[in-house]
């Protein structure tokens, strides 16, 4: 699961596509935290973009938790953006939407890491 | 002959009992369900609670700590743990004998106190001729049931019960037979370990899976659950909490969530999951929306057979 990685101000987008389990979780997470430990400190944020997500298992949340407690240790922010119903569903089940913070579009998730990370995407 | 699971206790670490506070706040909410109906006989308005309202209002999931019977319709009797539920499941064994000294075969799990606190007032332990086996694959289990009816936590000491008393120890991952019954234990993740058993008898699979956490990172670890879960009619599965606390705040706690619960026994092919072991925080209608989420889970996620996903609650029966 390849990521696609784009860069506002001091905001990193990452789009993840197709579906997220066991088999492909833990290459995953690799990835991940490299973007998290370069990107989601100090003030920085990650945003997940999963409007391309189909599915995502258990292991798949745990690897977004384990993200986000990387970026809290560097004082940094994860936030989720534009899920798909059923992916939304799956956080509102297993009880993520109370952990992470979703926001419905990417523009609105940038706009909460920072004015300057919405200014960059508008200009976009 | 008919497999039946009858569970005595399905709460997990301490026994929980429901409140004056819970019972006016079920009536108030059943009396806002009736609002502007009226019924005429008591008969109408059971069948108005029966069919209309949810379980959280109509009935509780109980509060006895794990103890779950397998009935095969024999003499003997087959019994998971020793919670606080063994002391209902003492008074039908009492009742059901009449007078007649009884067999029974316990399982334990591990020797955490909500798994034996029930022991000292297991009625039978009592009756001379009674014979009790306790099978366990943990050295330390003939200990914990004889240090907690030491003094001065309890009057009667272990020594002085009637009944004959056997400790059998068994081997993980080997089936072993017991009175017709075939039973194999399994190591699951909980501080100081417990176990798992499956039993099988004339075609019928039945996994008690309780106090058991599930780490997502282990592949393999899994694919041993989904073996030992394999084609099961019933899997009894410790589902304490909500899979967001299970991995963060509650990591490492020893127990596991309701989606998990789904996951594997999706993998196994499992026909019917039973949520079990429920925290005791958690009030009638937390849970009754835990296994919501189960079941919605297992719709959005099922490429087989569906999955029938329930919730125990003492008093519950359910035939394999």
């Amino acid at each position: 699961m390849a990521l696609q990685v784009r860069s506002y101000a001091n905001a990193l987008v990452l789009g993840v596509a197709g579906r997220l389990d066991q088999d492909n979780c833990e290459a995953f997470r690799a990835d991940l935290m490299v973007h998290v430990e370069r990107s989601a400190h100090d003030g920085g944020a990650v945003i997940l973009d999963l409007r391309g997500l189909e599915y995502i298992s258990s292991a798949g949340l745990r690897c977004f938790l384990l993200a986000s407690r990387q970026a809290k240790a560097q004082h940094g922010r994860i936030f989720m953006a534009a899920l798909q119903p059923m992916v939304a569903e799956i956080f509102e089940i297993s009880h993520f939407n109370m952990v992470f913070q979703v926001f419905p579009t990417v523009r609105e998730a940038l706009a909460a890491a920072s004015s300057e990370a919405a200014a960059a995407f508008d200009l976009t | 002959m008919t497999m039946r699971i009858r569970f005595w206790g399905t709460r997990g670490s301490i026994p929980v009992a429901l409140t004056s506070y819970d019972i006016r706040d079920k009536l108030a909410r059943a009396l806002v369900e009736a609002s502007g109906r009226t019924f005429a006989s008591y008969e109408e308005a059971h069948a108005f609670a029966s069919t209309e309202l949810d379980f959280s209002i109509t009935h509780t999931f109980g509060g006895h700590t794990p103890c779950v019977e397998l009935d095969l319709g024999g003499e003997e009797y087959f019994v998971c743990d020793m919670g606080s539920g063994a002391r209902p499941f003492g008074v039908h064994v009492l009742a059901k004998q009449s007078r007649r000294p009884a067999t029974v075969n316990v399982f334990m799990s591990h020797v955490h106190w909500d798994h034996i606190m029930g022991f000292p007032f297991f009625g039978p332990a009592y009756v001379p001729g009674t014979t009790i086996r306790i099978h366990s694959c943990h050295d330390v289990c003939e200990q914990a049931f004889r240090l907690q009816q030491a003094a001065p936590c309890f009057p009667v000491a272990f020594s002085q019960l009637a009944a004959s008393i056997e400790f059998v120890k068994l081997e993980p991952d080997t089936p072993h037979e017991v009175s017709g019954l075939t039973v194999t234990p399994h190591l699951q993740l909980h501080s100081g370990d417990s176990f798992g058993y499956r039993f099988e008898k004339d075609g019928k699979r039945v996994v008690y899976s309780t106090d058991s956490e599930h780490k997502l990172e282990n592949r393999a670890e899994a694919e041993g659950f989904a073996a030992f879960f394999r084609d099961a009619d019933v899997v009894i599965f410790d589902a304490m909490y909500a899979l967001a606390d299970a991995i963060s705040v509650k990591a490492d706690w020893g127990h596991s969530s309701n989606i998990v619960g789904v996951e594997l026994c999706q993998m196994a092919n499992a026909r019917h999951l039973v949520l079990f072991h429920h925290e005791p925080a958690n009030d009638d209608a937390t849970l009754e929306g835990l296994l919501k989420e189960a079941r919605r889970f297992e719709e959005l996620t099922r490429s087989g057979e569906p999955l029938k996903v329930s919730a125990a609650y003492d008093g519950l029966e359910i035939e394999p």
